[in-house]
């Protein structure tokens, strides 16, 4: 059975329009009547909360941090992508979305990619109008920067903190709401389940995470807006916090879990220092746009990077794709750093580095004019190696970052679950196989300002307002559920902290389900998880309590979800026999080591449906047209 | 590297805390302050010791959710730096470190290392906003906007929230977050209709919250991992000055006979 994407009939650039048009709405004095659940607070969950009570909507919205401000969209670097042409080089709305289709390895869903192109320019204006200090021209004009793998600036910034700066103005948009009494705000309040009732989703079951008190809220439709999954790595370029919890206590409701196998490797990371390693840290990457990635020739070189010459030197970057240079996808820049490390050429104690040097740029442009883009990169890289970038070229290597699969929604943003939608990077809908820079503030902004606010009204016009009340039977049957998880955790009482359970599945998952994956080592795993799951359940330490503040605690139950998760990744990207985007299958690349796509077999989106404890996942296909961007290799060396 | 931690320890906001004393060893200068606490806390996990409770999220010093005193400095000893961002080649073999949550009547431990913020909240809630909802706004350029006062906008928008500057003050005022947020939306164009106004509320707000005046001690500057300036608080005090002497005229009132 296929999946289908109800996405509207019409040329491409008329869908949204037409869709917008023909969609059923729900009038300002009923909005009022009906409750709506969103879970996370960042750019997606924040601008959704926010836009759907100024609707008129009656939100309650939960985070697990002690403020909606600290979801992690708070750490995005670079900038927000936009079709505003302000440069004049040639951008276009129908531009934006080639790059983005063409960036995802035609992976993902074309109307949707469109949608997110004819949107972007709306996201600078509200953004802008809510304070947001993007960088101006002497001008006084919008300033824009490149990114990866495109051709025009369109990149909008706010130094190297964009993704702060967008979530304040959201989360500005929401502390007016709260105020309003439109959101109620639910902190330090984390979702342990979903409550589905004849077949629609009725609310959720949450753990008070200073009293631990496990709770119900009921509501006519829930929003999940959760984030990614990166951490299912361990060492990832995520907030500690990050998890799959949500998203997969939603699958196991019966919401289809699309392409959990596409994982962005970010090319652009502080390489690790040791087992003591909590996380990764992602350096930017528009320093890319001024940075000359290179190592060196000799694998033996001991000399510091500075007295190495130019003849010593291989930018392998620059030498494999001269016409995109530092600036090719970062599939492609993650897969060619460990290309070079592996064959021995790489830099640091540990060999897994590559350097990303600015002496030319600071040559070229002065060194104020380099610290006037980068700065707080530089700082910030400084405080944590003792290095400073503008005399010592940076160390870098691929690290996860961002997870393009998610749960599976139709063209409305809804799940397989009626009621149940998913927005940003909980869901998998915009990026295909690989995103590009700059683009996932602009898919959250997107779906939380102006995708879902309207799509969300034609599911509850269908289903009039209808007060379930949170002291149902389902609810509390879920709230056993959830109970049960939890003690059965506390009384493993064995030996070993989460955090070297976790460290543990982590490697596991980047060696085999990492920058490259193989059919050996990708079956190796799914042999290998299950064993570790064991392990979990009889050596797993949680001391303490569960009516109090408990981290250990709260770090079992997601690293538990990330077992079963991580069995699904590997299942996913072994069953697609193919390499596209980030997922490469060693078995499958050009003679100069490309990716190599199927399209016969995979032009698809692959949903996996949950069949029970005992069973494997079902999985299901979507087939994706290509009508207005036809398929075509990517080629980033001509 | 060894150290003899001395940390705070507190069961909930309603128990009495004390300090325990941790020795920990194998602790190596590339390790950032929060991993080394990640390392006694698996150790005391193993052990089936109850770990150290403390807040972190994104460990690259913008989440803000960090905090912790650190030998009596908040975010411990690095001007500009955030405790995540500490990396523990500032310290020394055998040195005795300190480690408590900020102290502040209007951040009420919850445990161990982690303290109530929301108060921070209620003060964005207050006013730090630009009244407005989604959906077709102006093209941004209609309104050009100098560089320079972009980027002083920033400076104060860069404020991450941690609550640095209240722990770091004697009185525990927190007159340099509120100042931040004020001056964020105060300097640009888009935040003049509710200039007066907001700051009116988000200054009234901070002191229903508890926090304590600001003496001009100016350890809250000193302090902030982002640094922010001082001077934002003399514009907020600027604008609140400004905001008391113009309440609104009452238009429909009847003029009363002298």
């Amino acid at each position: 059975m296929d999946f289908n994407a109800k996405i509207p009939d019409g040329p491409i650039e008329d869908k949204w329009t037409g869709h917008l048009e023909s969609i059923r709405l729900v009038g300002p004095r009923n909005r009022p009547k009906y409750k709506i659940i969103v879970v996370g607070s960042g750019l997606s969950g924040g601008a959704t909360a926010a836009s759907l009570a100024a609707m008129g909507y009656k939100v309650n919205c939960f985070c697990f941090q002690d403020s909606p401000r600290r979801a992690h969209s708070i750490a995005a670097q670079g900038g927000i992508n936009a079709a505003k042409n302000y440069r004049n080089d040639g951008d276009s709305v129908f531009r934006l979305f080639m790059d983005t289709q063409k960036g995802g390895d035609y992976r993902a869903r074309e109307a949707n990619v469109y949608r997110l192109a004819q949107c972007s320019t709306g996201i600078i204006d509200q953004a802008v109008a809510q304070g947001v200090p993007f960088a101006r021209e002497y001008g006084g004009m919008l300033a824009n920067r490149s990114f990866g793998g495109v051709l025009v600036q369109r990149t909008f910034y706010c130094r190297g903190e964009t993704g702060q700066q967008l979530l304040l103005g959201a989360n500005s948009s929401l502390a007016e709401q709260i105020r309003n009494g439109g959101v109620k705000m639910h902190t330090r309040s984390e979702m342990m389940d979903l409550v589905v009732v004849d077949g629609r989703t009725r609310g959720i079951v949450y753990r008070d995470l200073v009293t631990g008190e496990v709770r119900s809220e009921s509501a006519d439709a829930v929003v999940l807006a959760t984030g990614g999954y990166c951490n299912v790595y361990f060492l990832s370029t995520n907030a500690k916090g990050c998890n799959v919890t949500a998203i997969w206590r939603a699958y196991k409701r019966g919401a289809a879990m699309a392409n959990p196998n596409f994982v962005q490797i970010h090319p652009t990371c502080i390489p690790a220092s040791g087992d003591h390693q909590a996380k990764l840290t992602l350096m930017s990457e528009s320093l890319r746009n001024d940075g000359r990635i290179w190592v060196p020739k000799n694998q033996d070189d001991q000399r510091k990077p500075s007295d190495i010459p130019e003849e010593d030197r291989y930018y392998y970057l620059e030498e494999r794709y001269p016409r995109f240079g530092n600036l090719v996808p970062r599939d492609v820049a993650a897969r060619n750093a460990k290309d070079v490390c592996d064959s021995g050429m790489g830099v640091g104690s540990t060999g897994y580095g590559v350097y990303l040097d600015f002496c030319d740029a600071i040559h070229e442009q002065g060194e104020k004019a380099v610290n006037a883009k980068y700065a707080n990169l530089f700082e910030m890289y400084e405080r944590i190696t003792s290095d400073d970038p503008r005399h010592t070229p940076m160390r870098i290597y691929p690290a996860p970052h961002y997870t393009m699969g998610g749960l599976w929604v139709d063209y409305n943003l809804m799940t397989t679950i009626p009621g149940l939608f998913a927005v940003g990077e909980a869901n998998f809908s915009d990026h295909g196989a690989n995103r590009l820079g700059a683009s996932s503030l602009m898919q959250c902004l997107a779906d939380g300002y102006f995708v879902l606010p309207a799509t969300i009204g034609d599911y509850l016009s269908r289903h009039p307002s209808a007060e379930i009340s949170a002291d149902d039977q389902h609810f509390k049957a879920v709230e056993h559920e959830v109970r049960d998880r939890l003690l059965k955790l506390m009384s493993i009482k064995g030996n070993r902290s989460a955090s070297s359970l976790h460290r543990q599945l982590g490697k596991l998952m980047i060696d085999h389900c990492g920058i490259s994956r193989n059919q050996q080592g990708l079956e190796e795993a799914l042999r290998k998880i299950p064993q570790m799951k064991e392990e979990f359940g009889s050596q797993l330490s949680v001391p303490g309590s569960d009516d109090q503040v408990n981290q250990a605690l709260e770090h079992a139950g997601r690293l538990s979800d990330f077992y079963d998760f991580a069995e699904l990744m590997c299942r996913d990207a072994l069953h697609r026999d193919e390499s596209c985007g980030c997922h490469f299958r060693e078995e499958h690349q050009t003679a100069e080591g490309e990716a190599l796509r199927n399209d016969e077999k995979f032009a698809n989106v692959s949903a996996w449906q949950y069949r029970g404890e005992d069973n494997e996942a079902e999985l299901y296909q979507e087939s994706l047209e290509f009508e207005a961007a036809p398929l075509a290799q990517r080629n980033y060396k001509t | 590297m060894k150290l003899h931690l001395r940390i705070w320890r507190q069961k909930d906001g309603s128990s009495p805390g004390q300090f325990g004393e941790y020795d920990l060893d194998g602790v190596r200068d590339e390790m950032s302050f929060l991993e080394m606490l990640d390392v006694l806390n698996e150790q005391l996990i193993d052990g089936g010791e109850e770990p150290v409770a403390f807040d972190s999220d994104c460990r690259e010093g913008v989440c803000g959710m960090c905090s912790l005193v650190i030998n009596g400095k908040a975010h411990g000893p690095l001007a500009g730096t955030t405790t995540c961002q500490l990396y523990m080649r500032h310290f020394n073999e055998g040195d005795v470190v300190t480690i408590e949550p900020w102290r502040s009547s209007a951040f009420p431990v919850l445990r161990d290392l982690i303290v109530d913020r929301s108060a921070f909240d209620r003060i964005m809630q207050a006013g730090g906003y630009v009244t407005l909802h989604s959906g077709p706004k102006p093209e941004p350029n209609s309104i050009p906007i100098e560089p320079e006062v972009a980027e002083q906008a920033l400076d104060a928008a860069t404020c991450i929230g941690c609550g640095a500057c209240v722990a770091a003050c004697p009185n525990g005022s927190a007159m340099l977050y509120t100042a931040a947020k004020v001056s964020h939306l105060g300097l640009l164009p888009q935040g003049q209709p509710e200039r007066y106004g907001r700051v009116k509320k988000m200054v009234d707000q901070m002191d229903q919250e508890g926090f304590g005046a600001c003496r001009n001690y100016a350890e809250c500057e000193a302090q902030c991992p982002k640094e922010i300036s001082i001077n934002f608080i003399s514009q907020m005090n600027r604008d609140y000055l400004k905001a008391t002497l113009s309440e609104p005229v009452d238009r429909r009132s009847k003029m009363s006979s002298q």
